[in-house]
């Protein structure tokens, strides 16, 4: 099996395996370790500025990209979205929220390392998964000038490809012969992207599972009986 | 109605010597621990002073504790939703320097240094990056005994309304002990701020606790309690707090602080509430009728009517029993010479002061001052304490119940010193502060005297009605920290572990004899 065939066709999996199951196997057996484990005790005005950006960006990234690459294309075509027009939004909100990204991801990065208290109790995890994820988002925004010379030329066939491919992925019958047009930058990100997914559950990363959306219903005061 | 039980504390800071015993004992059991170097479940205060960590009792600065909002209980950081908004960063948040750097001194250096001049020193080493830290500028209980200029003391907020210059000066400065720790509340604040519903109060006896394996280190608990008593474990990115101290609680013990104090002015003891009045009580408009909303939350529990609906919300009888005997109930609700501390925070706290007497006794001595007739027992105007001082810390500013429990204060001495000095009882004194001549009595035996067995009136907590199932809790080792308590986890574990700093512990082995090169034991 080639290498592309293994990375495009069967990684994809692994790595979601390693998420779900991962993840699972860590709420179910080590609790304790699930937690945001937030350093703001240690410094808290940089972190004001880089963790506000890097989460707003992250955030509008992810929905971004679930949104243009795993709605069906027909759905679009439907809605009346071009693929000319899907492509400029991608484009223009990725720019500006993967700036918004980088630009909090940076300072945080600053303070992870520079941060002398930061730096001294952060564990190796903690360092690599924020390299990772800045390396992934960096490749992320190099694809960006490429796409618009695609847009400009009046060609989104790049962008349609890495859609179905990825609903390829996610509908169980992976077709990496989709990927065999696109630009090796892409391909990059695609595998740095999927590899967060992999390191997902051994790092903080975590804690996105655990966004406390409850707490806007529940009563304020929690009492716990003992005969539960 | 609906009766609960709450696990209530007095502290009588009349005989409060500011020796920190309460601290250090419960820093040995709880806090002696990587991540928590810094936090101090008890701590005792000097005052006026800004406290621990800096200027806690500032809520215009922490957004701590509860306000009301058109009528409405509403957190004073905000809705629900201002929490979440403030998920990424908390910006109420003290960071470790508004607690103190945590430091060591290097020791070792003592030992290590070759023969020298001059002796060496163990200079200081910060706990959190292990740097060298030149200058030591703050720590626990910095301003003990009024320590540093007034200039920064005066920042204490319960010097509001007050023409605080008067006592910058020498002559009129004054002192007192607080000794502080998680107040329990009834109403806490830090449990309502928790957006993944980790912290809880225990049905049972009220206890607030943090569930370590639920805690996601959103942190809104640390900056929403006002009194600044839930801390950041930054080792183990958990939020911890004061337990008080359940395992022995629950065997009928005090708690480590109360029982190590030297002065014997903690008292351990149950107080009844009405859980279906919290909101409506918490909701007053002034916040001066807070402290009678709170003694009107709690139930006396010799009505029949309260222990029937006692026995229907399943408090057990040797808790109502207990309830009967609570040190805490005689000096809240009977003889209300104790007071919450800071009400106006409007989480109900559990944790009750009784205030310090003040006399100038050198200048009663020397005859400069006006005492009672009898030459000795001090009046109240002449107290060096100023009134509104305590006011503002305990009744939200009302004057009138602190002078009333000094005044019975000061009749209690009064009539004992009239029984034993002069040989007959002097029962105008007790009149004029509408106490009679058993209460009294039995204020002095509670007060004065504080026997062990009055001081702690604590029920088990009748484990033997949860465990259904005993069985099931073998081979468990009680309370720990993650997985440790689980008799399936291993050592191994692919996930992150906790941050180690190796240090080599005596092992099992370093026992057993040891053996000569050639095998033999020696």
């Amino acid at each position: 099996m080639d290498f592309t065939k293994f990375i495009f066709g069967i990684y994809p999996y692994i790595a979601l395996t390693v998420f779900l199951v991962g993840s699972l196997i860590r709420f179910d057996r080590e609790q304790y370790s699930w937690k945001a484990d937030s350093s703001q005790l240690f410094e808290k005005e940089q972190l004001r500025k880089g963790s506000i950006l890097f989460h707003i960006g992250v955030l509008a990234l992810f929905f971004g990209h679930l949104a243009g690459l795993v709605t069906p294309h027909t759905w679009f075509l439907g809605m009346g979205v071009s693929d000319m027009a899907h492509q400029y939004i991608a484009i223009i909100a990725g720019a500006v929220f993967g700036t918004i990204c980088m630009l909090g991801g940076v300072i945080l990065w600053r303070r992870r390392m520079g941060n002398p208290r930061v730096r001294v109790n952060s564990r190796f995890m903690d360092i690599f998964i924020l390299d990772w994820l800045l390396v992934t988002l960096a490749l992320g925004l190099i694809t960006i000038p490429f796409s618009l010379l695609h847009a400009l030329k009046g060609d989104a066939s790049t962008m349609v490809y890495l859609a179905e491919w990825v609903q390829s992925v996610l509908l169980f019958r992976a077709e990496p012969a989709m990927l065999a047009d696109v630009g090796w930058i892409y391909k990059l990100h695609l595998f740095f992207g999927m590899t967060v997914f992999l390191l997902f559950p051994f790092t903080r990363l975590v804690h996105v599972w655990s966004i406390p959306l409850g707490y806007l219903q529940r009563p304020y005061q929690v009492v716990r009986s003992r005969f539960r | 109605m609906k009766v609960r039980a709450n696990f209530a504390l007095v502290f009588n800071l009349d005989k409060c010597i500011g020796c920190h015993t309460c601290s250090v004992t419960c820093k040995n059991v709880w806090t002696n621990r990587k991540g928590v170097e810094y936090a101090w479940f008890n701590n005792v205060e000097s005052k006026p002073g800004i406290g621990y960590p800096k200027d806690w009792e500032d809520q215009e600065k922490w957004n701590g504790g509860w306000v009301l909002n058109n009528g409405e209980l509403e957190l004073k950081s905000g809705s629900r939703l201002t929490r979440l908004r403030n998920i990424f960063m908390n910006p109420d948040m003290p960071v470790i320097d508004d607690y103190y750097e945590p430091f060591t001194y290097d020791y070792a250096h003592l030992q290590n240094t070759p023969l020298l001049e001059a002796a060496p020193t163990a200079r200081p080493r910060s706990l959190l990056d292990d740097s060298r830290m030149e200058k030591i500028a703050w720590g626990p209980n910095w301003e003990d005994g009024l320590a540093g200029e007034f200039e920064k003391r005066g920042k204490d907020t319960n010097f509001n309304d007050m023409e605080k210059q008067v006592y910058a000066e020498f002559e009129n400065s004054f002192h007192m002990f607080l000794p502080r720790m998680c107040n329990h509340c009834v109403n806490p604040s830090c449990v309502a701020s928790c957006p993944s519903g980790a912290m809880y109060k225990r049905e049972e006896d009220g206890i607030v606790l943090v569930d370590q394996n639920k805690c996601r280190s959103w942190r809104m608990c640390i900056s929403n309690c006002p009194y600044k008593k839930v801390f950041y474990n930054w080792e183990t990115g958990k939020a911890e707090k004061c337990t008080g101290c359940y395992p022995r609680v629950e065997s009928g013990l005090p708690t480590v602080c109360s029982e190590s104090c030297v002065g014997r002015i903690r008292y351990n003891g149950v107080m009844l509430y009405d859980a279906d009045r919290i909101a409506e009580l918490a909701s007053m408009e002034d916040v001066q009728d807070l402290y009678q909303a709170q003694l009107d939350i709690f139930l006396d529990p010799n009505d029949p009517e309260v222990i029937r609906q006692a026995k229907e919300d399943g408090i057990p009888g040797s808790w109502m029993e207990a309830a009967r005997k609570s040190p805490i109930y005689k000096m809240a609700v009977e003889w209300q010479v104790a007071f919450p501390l800071h009400p106006e925070f409007r989480t109900m706290p559990m944790v009750w002061y009784v205030p310090p007497l003040s006399p100038v006794q050198s200048q009663i001595d020397q005859g400069n001052l006006e005492t009672a007739p009898d030459g000795v027992i001090p009046k109240i105007e002449t107290l060096r304490l100023p009134i509104k001082y305590l006011a503002n810390m305990l009744t939200a500013g009302k004057e009138e119940p602190v002078v009333l429990a000094l005044k019975r204060m000061i009749a209690m001495r009064s009539y004992y010193r009239s029984l034993n000095v002069e040989g007959k009882t002097d029962l105008a004194v007790l009149q004029e502060v509408g106490l009679d001549e058993a209460q009294v009595k039995e204020m002095y035996r509670y007060m004065a005297i504080a026997n062990y067995e009055d001081r702690f009136v604590i029920p088990t907590s009748h484990e033997e009605l949860r465990q259904e199932d005993p069985y099931a809790f073998q081979g468990q080792n009680g309370f720990s920290f993650g997985n440790e308590g689980c008799s399936i986890s291993s050592q191994a574990t692919l996930f992150p572990e906790p941050r180690k700093k190796v240090e080599h512990v005596l092992e099992f082995n370093a026992y057993l004899p040891a053996k000569s090169s050639n095998g033999e034991a020696v």
